[in-house]
C-alpha cells in the first residue's frame, strides 16, 4: 500500500511509530547483517521457520478467514455511515481506522447525489448452492493427491480465486450472482511443488490459472465461460519465503507467492527494502508484479518491476525457464524476462525471482505543494522530470481529488488544529488568490539521508515556485498517500449507497498530458450523460508518475445509478469509451495494470500485427496445449 | 449478466428521477454540458430522412426594438458576453506573441530559415509582418460605431431582420462549452457585419471573421472592419509555407484558447447565383485540426443561413455573370452605393442552425491514433482519410446552411415566372400569365415545396393573392403587371445601361439587358434548387433514360449527378443516397411508383414531373451547348482564359439565332461549371500547350456526353455511367 508504513499488516502499531522504528533499524543496520544471510531451507519446511522470516505470513491458505468474500482487504476494515450519519472507518490496522470522517457525508451526497436513506447492501452470505459444482479431473485429483501437495475443492475457496476487483466482478459478488470459478485449488509450497502440478496438468490436459494476490484490474482471473476442461487454481501464496539475501551484491532470492507488504517487512527486519510499493502491496504477489509488468509508487529512486528484477524462474508446459546466471546486464539477444514479464500467466508460473535489494533509507519525508491550477501543476512535474530530481513519488491531483482527499479528513482532535487549518486555507484562497475551485495539490515523498533529502526537498520546491505552487506542508502530503489505499475501501462503501466506480490508467507523452486529462474526464462526463446515468459523475484524474518522455496518469470515475436498469453495462460502456478516448489521445492501453481480458481487443492495434503473431508463436510453443488458459493478453 | 432490472427501476422511484434531471444542468460542477449534447449528436446534418417533421424555431425581428427605441442607448449598452469556460478576453497583442511563440511556428520558422539560408531571426520577422498584416484588432469602440451606423443603415434598407432567437441561445449555451466555428452562408458583403450586429444585439461573444484581402484595398473602411474582428487572408498562398504556417496558428491560436468564435464562410466567397458553391477546404481543415489532434474536446460548428428577401447586389452580379468585370472595392466606390439607401429591400431571416459538435461527425470516421507518432506541432499534409473527412463534413454543412435557407414566396413566383417566360418564348404566345393564374400556381407550388421540406415563409393568414401581389411589388425591377398579367420586366430593355437611348440599342445589347433580369430572377429560383435538386435530376433522369427499368433509371440519375456535381451541392460519393432520397420523397408525393425493377410515373405525377424537368432544362440546355461549342469551334489553340468569352459569343449567336431559348445560359458561372465537369470527366484536359492553360478537346467523349445529355444515347455507354 501506498504509505506502507501506517499499514503495518496484522500490527496495530501507528503508523508515525513504525516509520521511526523502520528508521532505528536502517540505523542499526549493521550489526543485524552478519545474521542475516541465511540459506533458505529445503521445500516443505514451513514449520520450521528456518528460512529468512521470522514473523508469521500475513496470507493464510483460507483467504476467507481474514478477508473478505465480496469487497476489498479485510474484513474487520470497512468504512460506514454510523447512526449518526458520519462517515468512520472499522478495524485496527490503518491509520484511519477507528476515526470519525465527519466531512465524507456531505461530500458522497453532494459529490454523487446520493443519499443515506438509499441502501444497496451487498448478499450478506456466500450460499454455496450459488457456486457451481466442480468438474473435477478425477485422474489428475488423484495424482494431486498423491504428491500430498494441498488442494481443495470447496466452493468458498473456489470462489475467492475465480475474480479480482474490477467493478463488475465485485458487483456481481454483491449481488450473489456467480459465474464460471475454478474447479479445484492447488497450493503449492516450492518450485517442485510447481514442477510437478504442471506435469500433472499437462499430463491429464487440465486447464491452470496461476493466482497470486488476486488484486487484478484487468478481468485476468475470470475463468474463460468457454473453456470446457476442469480449471485448477494454482495458489502460489504459499510459496511465500525469502530464500536468501545476498548482501555483496544487494539481491534477495524471493519466492513469487509472497505479497508487498511481507516481502517489505521481511526484508526491513534485516534492514532492506526493495523500494517496489505498487498501491495493491498489502495483497499483490511479487509472482503477479512480474506477470503484469507492475510498478511501484517509489520507481523513481527503486525503479519499476522490469528494472528491479535480476533473474526469474518460472514454470512453462515445456519445462522450466531461467537464466544461467545473475549478470547485471546482457547481449543475449531479446531477453527472456521480457517474455515472462506481462506474459499474464499464458505461459506459466513465476516460481522464484531474484531482486534487487536496497538498504533501508534512513529517513523520509512527505510535502505537499499547491498549485493555481492543474496546468501549472503539470507543467512542473514536466520541469521536474526534465531535471530528473523527481522525488521517490511525486504525485498531482487535480482539483476534484483535492476535494476529495479534503473530504477524507479525520476529525481534528483541538481547536487549535482546525484554527491552523481555516487560517492556511485562508492564507492560499484569500491572500495567495488562488480559486479553490482550481487548485490542486501535489504530494511528494523523500528519501534517502537527512541531509540529501533536505537538499532534495529544497530543490523541488524551489521549482515549485517557479510555477505558482506553494509548499502545503506535510500532512497534506501524507494524507494524499493515505487517500490511494483507503480508495479501494471506499469503492465498497458507495457500492452500499448506489455508487460504483473504478479507477483506471495510462501512460502519456508530455506534451499530450494536459490534453488527455481534460478529454477522457469529459468523454466520462458525456457518456455517462448519453447513457442515461441521472447526476453527474465524479470524474477525475491525477498524474502519478513521472518519466523522462512522459508520465502516468490515473483516472477516477464513478457515478450515482440509480434508475439505471443495467449500471454494470453502463459503467462498461463508459470505461470503454474512456479507453478509446486515451487511445485517440496518445494514450497506452496500460501503464501497469496490464491487459487481461478487459483490454484485449485493443491488443491488436497496440502492437501491431506482427507484433502479435511474434507473442502468439511464443505462446504457441510454449504451451501448445493451452494447459495456461486464462486467455488473457491475446 | 449483471442486470440488477426490477431492484432499481419502480415507478416511485422514476418520478423522482424525473426531477432530479435537472442536476445535469445546475449540478454541483456546473455542469451545463448536457444540455444540448443530445442535440448535436443527432444534429440536423445527418437526418434528411423526412425534412417535414422537423421542427423550425421562430423567428423574432430585432429591427422592431431599433425603430422604438434610441440607437445611441443601444450602441453603448453594456456588452458582456459569455465566454467559453469563462476565459476573460486577451489583448491582441499577447495574442500575436502567444502565435509567434508556439511551437508550431517556430518549427516552421527553422525549417524555412534552413531551406533558404536566410537567418532565423529575419524570417522570424517576416512571420511577424504576416501576422502582422493578418491580425485583427477587435475593438468595442468600433463595434459600438457599427451597431449604431448600422441601425440606421438597417432600418432605412429592410423591413425586418429576423433572427431565430432559440438558434441564438444554443450558440451561446455552445461558446461556453466548447470552441464555437461560426459558419454562416455568403449572398452578400452585408453578411459579416450583419453577424456582427446580430450577436452584439443578442449579447452572444464577438466573432473574428476570416476576410479577403481585397477589402484591404478599402483602406479607411478595412482598417474598421479590422478593427470589428476582420482578420486578413491572402486569396492564394500556395506553397508559401510561412504564411501558412501563421495563417493556421492564428486561427487555432483564437480557437483553442475560445477567445472569440472564428467565422469564416465555407463557400470562400459571395454566391452571385444564389445556389450554394463548392464549400473550400482549407480553414475548415484549419478549425477541425485541433479537435483531431486531442487539443480539444470538441469544435462546435455552427452553420448560419442569411436569407435576403431581395439581394442588394442583384443586378451587380448578374451584370458579373454576364461579362462585366466585377468592380475593385474601393472606398468612393461604397458610397456610390447610396442611391441604394433609396430602395425597399424586404427582410432578412438569419437561421442559427443546430450546433454541429466536430466529434460526432469525426466518430467513427476518423482514426485519431494517427497523429500519436509525430510531434503534433510539426505540419503535415492532412492524410486521405482526414482529407474525405474534413470534404464530407463540408458538404454536410453546406445543406445544412441550405436547409435553414428561409424561402419567400417570391422565389416560388421568379421559378413560375421564368418556367412561363421559356415556355412562351418557344411557343411564341402572348409574354406573361395571368395573375390570378400566377397565384394558383403559386398555391401548388407553396404546397409541393413544402412537401419536400422546403423553410418557406408564407405568411397563412394573409390571402394568397396578397402574398403574391406583395412579392411582386417588392421586386417590381424584375416583373411587370400589366392588364392582369404578369411577365418578367425584359421587352423595356430599362436594365441595360443608364440614359442608353433605346433606338442604338443592337439587338446583343438588348439580349443582354434582357439576361440581366431573366439572371436575376434565376437567382431567386436557384434559391429553391436545393430543395428540389435531387428529385429534379431523378425525374431528368426518367425522361432521358431510354426505359422505365429502374437499373436504367439509376444509371442516367448517376450519369446526371456525376454531371452536375460542380453545379448543385451533391455530396461525393452519395449517389446511391441521392437516388434513395429522390425516390423516397417523389414516392411519397405520390408522383412515382417505384418497384423492384421500374420507375413508374402516376396519373398525377406528371405536372410535379413537368415542373421538375423544366427548372432542370436550363441547365441541361446549358451544358449540352457548352459541348457544341467546343465541338464546332475551333479549339485547338482555346485556353482556359478565352474559353469564357469564347463560349459566351457562341452562345450570343445561338440565342439571338433562336436556336437556344435560355438566356440564363450566359451565366459565366454555368459555363465554368460544364468546364470543369468536362475536365472531371476527362473529355477535356489542361495540358502545357504554346500557352500555359491550352485546353484540349476530346471531341468523340465531348460528342457523346452532350447526346447522352439530350438523352440520345443510353446512359450506360456513356464515359461516365457506373453503378
Amino acid at each position: 500500500m501506498a504509505s506502507n508504513s501506517s499499514g503495518g499488516g496484522s500490527s496495530d502499531r501507528q503508523g508515525i511509530a513504525q516509520q521511526r522504528l523502520r528508521i532505528i533499524a536502517g540505523h542499526l543496520r549493521g550489526p543485524v547483517d552478519g545474521d542475516s544471510t541465511i540459506l533458505a531451507a529445503e521445500c516443505k519446511a514451513q514449520g520450521s521457520n528456518t528460512d529468512v522470516s521470522s514473523e508469521g505470513k500475513t496470507v493464510p491458505r483460507r483467504r476467507q478467514e481474514i478477508m473478505k468474500w465480496n469487497g476489498w482487504g479485510y474484513s474487520d476494515s470497512r468504512f460506514l455511515f454510523n447512526k449518526k450519519g458520519q462517515a468512520e472507518f472499522t478495524g485496527k490496522r490503518y491509520r484511519l481506522s477507528g476515526m470519525i470522517i465527519p466531512g465524507l457525508k456531505d461530500w458522497f451526497e453532494g459529490t454523487f447525489g446520493a443519499n443515506l436513506q438509499h441502501k444497496t447492501p451487498p448478499t450478506p452470505l456466500l450460499t454455496n448452492t450459488a457456486v457451481p459444482p466442480a468438474t473435477l479431473n478425477e485422474a489428475f485429483v488423484e495424482e494431486v493427491k498423491s504428491t500430498g501437495i494441498p488442494f481443495s475443492h470447496d466452493a468458498e475457496d473456489r470462489v475467492f480465486r475465480a475474480h479480482g476487483h474490477c467493478l463488475h466482478e465485485i458487483f456481481a459478488l454483491r449481488e450473489g450472482k456467480i459465474g464460471r470459478v475454478p474447479d479445484m485449488v492447488v497450493w503449492p509450497s516450492c518450485h517442485n511443488d510447481v514442477v510437478k502440478i504442471v506435469q500433472l496438468a499437462c499430463k491429464h490436459n487440465v486447464c491452470l490459472m496461476p493466482y497470486g494476490g488476486g488484486t487484478s484490474v484487468s478481468s485476468a482471473l475470470e475463468c474463460p465461460p468457454e473453456e470446457t476442461r476442469s480449471i485448477v487454481s494454482l495458489d502460489t501464496s504459499q510459496m511465500n519465503r525469502i530464500l536468501w539475501i545476498d548482501e555483496k551484491n544487494l539481491t534477495a532470492h524471493v519466492e513469487a507467492g509472497i505479497v508487498g507488504q511481507d516481502l517489505e517487512r521481511l526484508l526491513n527486519e534485516s534492514g532492506y527494502c526493495t523500494g517496489h510499493e505498487p498501491d495493491s502491496m498489502e495483497f499483490s504477489s511479487l509472482g503477479g508484479w512480474v506477470a503484469t509488468r507492475a510498478s511501484g509508487m517509489k520507481k523513481n529512486i527503486y525503479g519499476n518491476i522490469e528494472d528491479l528484477v535480476v533473474h526469474i524462474k518460472m514454470v512453462t508446459p515445456q519445462g522450466v525457464i531461467e537464466k544461467s546466471c545473475q549478470g547485471p546486464r546482457m547481449s543475449t539477444g531479446p531477453d527472456i524476462h521480457h517474455f515472462i514479464m506481462g506474459s499474464e500467466g499464458t505461459l506459466g508460473v513465476v516460481t522464484e525471482v531474484t531482486m534487487k535489494i536496497r538498504p533501508m533509507p534512513e529517513y523520509q519525508k512527505y510535502g505537499s505543494v499547491v498549485f493555481p491550477n492543474f496546468e501549472q501543476g503539470v507543467a512542473c512535474l514536466r520541469e521536474v522530470a526534465k531535471q530528473r530530481c523527481a522525488p521517490a513519488s511525486i504525485r498531482l491531483m487535480d482539483n476534484e481529488q483535492f476535494k476529495f482527499g479534503h473530504a477524507l479528513k479525520p476529525q481534528v482532535s483541538s481547536i487549535f488544529t482546525s484554527f491552523l487549518d481555516g487560517l492556511k486555507k485562508f492564507y492560499i484562497t484569500k491572500f495567495k488568490g488562488f480559486d479553490p475551485n482550481h487548485l490542486c495539490v501535489a504530494t511528494l515523498l523523500f528519501e534517502g539521508n537527512r541531509e540529501k533529502v533536505l537538499q532534495h526537498e529544497k530543490q523541488v520546491y524551489d521549482i515549485a515556485a517557479k510555477f505558482g505552487g506553494l509548499a502545503a506542508g506535510e500532512d497534506n502530503g501524507q494524507r494524499g498517500y493515505m487517500l490511494t489505499f483507503v480508495i479501494a475501501y471506499l469503492r465498497d462503501l458507495g457500492m452500499d449507497y448506489y455508487v460504483i466506480g473504478e479507477s483506471f490508467e495510462t501512460s502519456v507523452p508530455w506534451d499530450r498530458v494536459l490534453d488527455i486529462c481534460r478529454n477522457v474526464k469529459a468523454r466520462i462526463i458525456r457518456e455517462c450523460k448519453d447513457k442515461g446515468v441521472q447526476f453527474p459523475p465524479l470524474s477525475t484524474c491525477r498524474v502519478t508518475q513521472t518519466y523522462d518522455a512522459g508520465a502516468c496518469v490515473y483516472f477516477y470515475f464513478a457515478f450515482n445509478y440509480r434508475g439505471l436498469s443495467d449500471p454494470v453495462h453502463v459503467y462498461e460502456q463508459v470505461e470503454h469509451a474512456a479507453r478509446e478516448e486515451i487511445l485517440a489521445n496518445g494514450g497506452s492501453l496500460s501503464h501497469h495494470h496490464g491487459v487481461g481480458k478487459l483490454r484485449k481487443e485493443w491488443m491488436r492495434d497496440t502492437i501491431s500485427n506482427v507484433g502479435m503473431g511474434m507473442l502468439k508463436s511464443v505462446k504457441d510453443y510454449v504451451d501448445p496445449n493451452n494447459i495456461f488458459g486464462n486467455r488473457n493478453l491475446l | 449478466m449483471l442486470s440488477s432490472s426490477g431492484v432499481v427501476v419502480d415507478e416511485e422511484e422514476e418520478e423522482q428521477e424525473e426531477e432530479q434531471r435537472g442536476l445535469w444542468c445546475s449540478g454541483p460542477f456546473g455542469l451545463t454540458v448536457f444540455v444540448n449534447a443530445d442535440k448535436m449528436s443527432s444534429g440536423a446534418v445527418y437526418s434528411h430522412k423526412d425534412p417535414m417533421l422537423k421542427k423550425r424555431d421562430d423567428f423574432e425581428d430585432i429591427l422592431e426594438e431599433r425603430r422604438t427605441s434610441s440607437d445611441l442607448r443601444y450602441a453603448l449598452r453594456c456588452y458582456t458576453p459569455v465566454l467559453y469556460k469563462g476565459v476573460t478576453p486577451c489583448k491582441t497583442s499577447v495574442l500575436k506573441s502567444m502565435v509567434l511563440q508556439s511551437d508550431q511556428l517556430h518549427y516552421v520558422i527553422n525549417q524555412v530559415s534552413k531551406e533558404s539560408g536566410r537567418a532565423a531571426d529575419d524570417v522570424r520577422e517576416e512571420a511577424s509582418a504576416i501576422l502582422e498584416e493578418m491580425a485583427h484588432s477587435l475593438q468595442l469602440s468600433t463595434v459600438r460605431f457599427f451597431a449604431f451606423m448600422l441601425s440606421k443603415v438597417f432600418k432605412t434598407l429592410f423591413r425586418s431582420i429576423c433572427v431565430n432567437e432559440e438558434g441564438i441561445q444554443r450558440l451561446q449555451q455552445a461558446i461556453q462549452e466548447h470552441p464555437v466555428v461560426l459558419l454562416p452562408s455568403h449572398r452578400s458583403y452585408m453578411d459579416f457585419l450583419l453577424m456582427s450586429y446580430i450577436l452584439y444585439t443578442y449579447d452572444v461573444a464577438l466573432p473574428v471573421i476570416a476576410a479577403g484581402m481585397d477589402f484591404m484595398g478599402m483602406k479607411f473602411v478595412g482598417e474598421m472592419l479590422r478593427m470589428s474582428g476582420a482578420f486578413f487572408i491572402r486569396r492564394s498562398f500556395g506553397g508559401d509555407k510561412l504564411y501558412w504556417s501563421v495563417f493556421s496558428e492564428y486561427v487555432k491560436t483564437m480557437l483553442k484558447n475560445g477567445y472569440a468564435p472564428v467565422e469564416f464562410f465555407l463557400e470562400g466567397t459571395r454566391s452571385r447565383t444564389s445556389k450554394s458553391l463548392t464549400p473550400k477546404l482549407g480553414l475548415l481543415n484549419i478549425v477541425m485540426d485541433p479537435f483531431l489532434k486531442g487539443e480539444v474536446f470538441d469544435v462546435n460548428v455552427v452553420p448560419v443561413s442569411i436569407s435576403y428577401e431581395r439581394i442588394l447586389e442583384e443586378s451587380l452580379y448578374a451584370r458579373e455573370l454576364l461579362g462585366v468585370p466585377k468592380p475593385k472595392e474601393s472606398t468612393s466606390g461604397l458610397f456610390k452605393a447610396r442611391k441604394v439607401l433609396s430602395e425597399d429591400y424586404g427582410s432578412i431571416h438569419v437561421y442559427f442552425g443546430q450546433p454541429v459538435s466536430v466529434r460526432s461527425l469525426a466518430e467513427g470516421r476518423v482514426n485519431r491514433c494517427q497523429f500519436n507518432l509525430v510531434p503534433r506541432h510539426i505540419p503535415r499534409r492532412p492524410s486521405e482519410e482526414i482529407q474525405s473527412f474534413v470534404n464530407d463534413s463540408a458538404y454536410r454543412l453546406v445543406r445544412a446552411q441550405e436547409e435553414n435557407m428561409v424561402l419567400k414566396p417570391w422565389v416560388l413566383l421568379a421559378s413560375l415566372l421564368l418556367q412561363n417566360h421559356h415556355q412562351n418564348r418557344a411557343a411564341g404566345q402572348k409574354p406573361g400569365m395571368a395573375l390570378d393564374e400566377l397565384t394558383t400556381q403559386a398555391v401548388w407550388l407553396r404546397d409541393v415545396s413544402r412537401q419536400y421540406g422546403a423553410f418557406l415563409h408564407w405568411p397563412d393568414h394573409t390571402s394568397p393573392s396578397e402574398v403574391v401581389s406583395s412579392g411582386l411589388s417588392l421586386h417590381r425591377a424584375l416583373v411587370r403587371v400589366c392588364e392582369g398579367r404578369v411577365q418578367l420586366a425584359v421587352e423595356q430593355g430599362e436594365q441595360g445601361g443608364p440614359g442608353d437611348p433605346r433606338s442604338t440599342v443592337t439587338p446583343e445589347e438588348e439580349l443582354l439587358s434582357q439576361a440581366v433580369v431573366v439572371l436575376s430572377c434565376a437567382s431567386y429560383r436557384n434559391q429553391m434548387l436545393h430543395v428540389f435538386v435531387r428529385p429534379a435530376l431523378l425525374a431528368s433522369a426518367i425522361h432521358i433514360a431510354s426505359s422505365n427499368q429502374k437499373q436504367e433509371v439509376f444509371n442516367s440519375f448517376s450519369f446526371l449527378r456525376n454531371m452536375f456535381s460542380s453545379e448543385f451541392i451533391l455530396c461525393p460519393g452519395a449517389t446511391v443516397q441521392d437516388f434513395e432520397e429522390a425516390c423516397y420523397l417523389l414516392v411519397k408525393t405520390g408522383v412515382l411508383q417505384v418497384t423492384q425493377q421500374e420507375v413508374l410515373v402516376t396519373e398525377r405525377g406528371h405536372r410535379t414531373l413537368a415542373f421538375l424537368t423544366s427548372m432542370l432544362d436550363p441547365f441541361l440546355q446549358g451544358y449540352q451547348v457548352v459541348c457544341r461549342f467546343l465541338c464546332e469551334e475551333d479549339t485547338e489553340t482555346l485556353t482556359e482564359k478565352q474559353f469564357i468569352p469564347a463560349v459566351r459569343k457562341f452562345i450570343v449567336n445561338h440565342l439571338l439565332a433562336g436556336r437556344l431559348r435560355y438566356a440564363e445560359v450566359l451565366s459565366s458561372d454555368l459555363q465554368k461549371n460544364a468546364l470543369a465537369a468536362l475536365q472531371r470527366l476527362g473529355a477535356v484536359r489542361k495540358i502545357k500547350g504554346v500557352e500555359p492553360g491550352t485546353l484540349k478537346v476530346n471531341r468523340v467523349m465531348v460528342n457523346s456526353l452532350e447526346d447522352t445529355l439530350g438523352g440520345k444515347l443510353p446512359t450506360q455507354k456513356s464515359v461516365s455511367a457506373r453503378l
